[in-house]
């Protein structure tokens, strides 16, 4: 069966005045759409990558075909990534984590502003198109990293509990060349409950 | 002796008659091309880069792991002063002369070069640019991620379209397509091309 794009899980002027009305109309429409449209494309002729995940096609790309790696690594980690961004979103967000992600952050981090600075760091510096993560690392360990254009952390074996869309699709209409003010935006609408359920995902997965 | 950045070469306006508006320009040529000017400056200040032309910056960067930074922003330096220099208004469609018939040899046709160099531009996947350019006596359409071009390559690049986002958001949105058609229809500055080659 075909891959769907999943739905925005709220309207789409829900995140202003943070995230603009129609950078989502675009992000999730368009963008997002064409990287679902594009992996169903690539694997039209392939019936065993069919019956797989996008999480398990990004975990397996050494082993896929070579012939439609860089689509399957471009579009399916594109799908994965923005499904993954809609969800650690939500309007009337943003706050502190409580609970065990907490703890952990600070233990890791120091301070949570330590972390957020370190996390708004990594999105200025990647260069180009990206994402900026939070992860936690095969040591079991959280860790900010950043991946080029649509890589997801899951092909390194890393677990992703949350990240920010860089590409400049994600601000450039509000936003425009400044990326920083973007990233501290972000945090207003950051779904902690979504998030947090991650951390405890990432606890039981490989 | 610092990096400067040249002038724009029309006026910020020029192109809205042929689908860029002047936004684009007070973005594009002032804050991205000026950030990469200035950042470049602070890296290479005290150094003894401070002194070289900047193809040599380029080249000598290009894949030292100790200068990403200096490297990414000079070739972006070099990148967007050559691309302003490739647009024009009410340029494009096909060349003539010596340059239409180095194109015709070497792609069999104008029509089998734009479909060619569409493709590069459509597909550089992320942030990065397509490329015409004379690559040891053959011209050839390349595309480079990010911040890479001929220069690194030992290619002499003849023309260019900047496909980073920010390039084409404020008047095309998403549609990268719409935005390659627009330059080869409307924009490109074929005298520009026909200097590069012979130079």
């Amino acid at each position: 069966m075909a891959h769907q794009l999943a739905p925005l899980p709220y309207s789409y002027d829900a995140l202003e005045p943070f995230i603009d009305t129609q950078t989502m109309q675009l992000h999730h429409d368009k963008h997002h759409a064409a990287y679902v449209n594009n992996l169903n494309g690539a694997i039209s002729n392939y019936a065993d990558l069919q019956s797989k995940s996008v999480e398990e096609l990004v975990k397996m790309l050494d082993s896929v075909p070579e012939d439609i790696r860089a689509t399957i690594r471009n579009n399916a980690g594109g799908d994965v990534n923005h499904t993954m961004f809609w969800q650690i979103m939500k309007p009337n967000g943003g706050g502190e984590p409580a609970g065990d992600l907490a703890r952990e952050i600070d233990r890791t981090f120091g301070t949570f502003d330590t972390f957020k600075q370190q996390f708004n760091d990594a999105g200025v510096k990647r260069f180009g198109s990206g994402w900026v993560w939070l992860v936690k690392n095969n040591q079991g360990t959280l860790q900010i990293t950043s991946t080029a254009n649509q890589d997801s952390p899951l092909s390194e074996g890393y677990y992703p509990i949350m990240g920010n869309d860089v590409w400049e699709h994600a601000y450039y209409l509000k936003y425009q060349n400044r990326r920083p003010e973007y990233l501290n935006a972000w945090w207003n609408v950051i779904n902690w409950d979504e998030i947090n359920r991650r951390f405890a995902k990432s606890q039981s997965a490989t | 002796m610092a990096v400067t950045q040249p002038p724009l070469p029309f006026a910020k306006d020029a192109l809205e008659p042929y689908g860029m508006k002047a936004e684009t320009f007070d973005y594009h040529y002032g804050k991205h091309h000026a950030a990469y000017v200035t950042n470049l400056n602070n890296l290479i200040k005290d150094t003894e880069l401070d002194s070289k032309p900047l193809e040599e910056i380029i080249t000598s960067s290009f894949k030292d792991s100790s200068k990403v930074g200096v490297f990414n922003n000079a070739a972006q330096v070099w990148n967007h002063s050559f691309f302003w220099n490739c647009l024009k208004a009410g340029g494009g469609g096909a060349p003539t002369g010596e340059l239409a018939e180095r194109i015709t040899k070497d792609f069999g046709s104008y029509d089998k070069f734009r479909e060619e160099f569409k493709a590069a531009a459509a597909t550089q996947f992320g942030s990065g640019w397509a490329w015409l350019v004379d690559d040891g006596g053959t011209l050839k359409v390349v595309k480079t991620p990010n911040a890479e071009n001929p220069l690194a390559h030992g290619q002499k690049a003849l023309l260019t379209l900047d496909v980073w986002e920010h390039a084409y958001y404020i008047d095309f949105k998403n549609a990268r397509p719409s935005f390659i058609d627009n330059f080869l229809d409307k924009l490109v500055n074929w005298d520009f091309v026909a200097h590069n080659l012979a130079a």
